[in-house]
């Protein structure tokens, strides 16, 4: 690869919580509405996780 | 004893309640693992296969595009080989990672290893798709 594609570490997990939630939410749900309500809110509990790991990881260095 | 056969008359046979495999529940998984939301596409379930094509192969790009590793068939250490086990199942995109040989860069970079993640992950995302395109042609899920 000529370049790699230089992803701040927030930005890279909020991708991949928005990638991985799409796909959660529509394969693990039947209808519309309920996949669109389980694919926001595995990206609020990826979100929410890495908020906390990254706070205990800050707690744990200091 | 009258008991008995009365309960055994009354039960169905497991296979009675099974819904036969058709085609399509053999053709859509397996697309859908080589072609990422074919499975569905292959089923008109347009919106739904165009999410999954454009979430998983983004995914996967994205983990070649920094300097991610693909993992080969190995016999070696146990996280190599699940490295691997998640990779293949990004099916075509794997093959093609090969033929085009991405993900052998040595890794220079800090996110390279998102990158790493992100293309196992995809592949275990891709696995999901094919088998919910599974469930589609089964039925079991509309």
């Amino acid at each position: 690869m000529i370049f790699a594609l230089q992803l701040f570490h927030f930005s890279a997990a909020i991708t991949f919580a928005f990638f991985a939630s799409v796909v959660m939410g529509i394969t693990l749900r039947n209808t519309g509405p309920e996949m669109v309500r389980y694919g926001l809110k595995c990206f609020g509990w990826f979100v929410l996780g890495m908020f906390i790991a990254g706070w205990l990881m800050w707690i744990l260095h200091h | 004893m009258q008991k008995t056969e009365t309960t055994a008359n009354t039960a169905k046979p497991a296979s009675a309640s099974a819904t036969p495999a058709t085609t399509m529940a053999i053709i859509a998984p397996a697309l859908g693992w080589l072609i990422p939301g074919a499975g569905h596409l292959i089923q008109k379930q347009w919106i739904r296969g165009l999410l999954l094509m454009i979430s998983i192969v983004s995914m996967f790009a994205l983990g070649v595009a920094m300097d991610g590793k693909v993992y080969k068939a190995n016999t070696g250490d146990l996280l190599d080989i699940l490295g691997f086990v998640g990779d293949v199942g990004a099916g075509g995109l794997y093959i093609l990672s090969q033929v085009l040989d991405w993900g052998n860069a040595a890794i220079a970079v800090a996110v390279a290893d998102y990158g790493t993640k992100f293309i196992v992950v995809s592949g275990l995302l891709n696995v999901m798709a094919a088998v919910d395109a599974y469930h589609i042609a089964m039925g079991r899920k509309k």
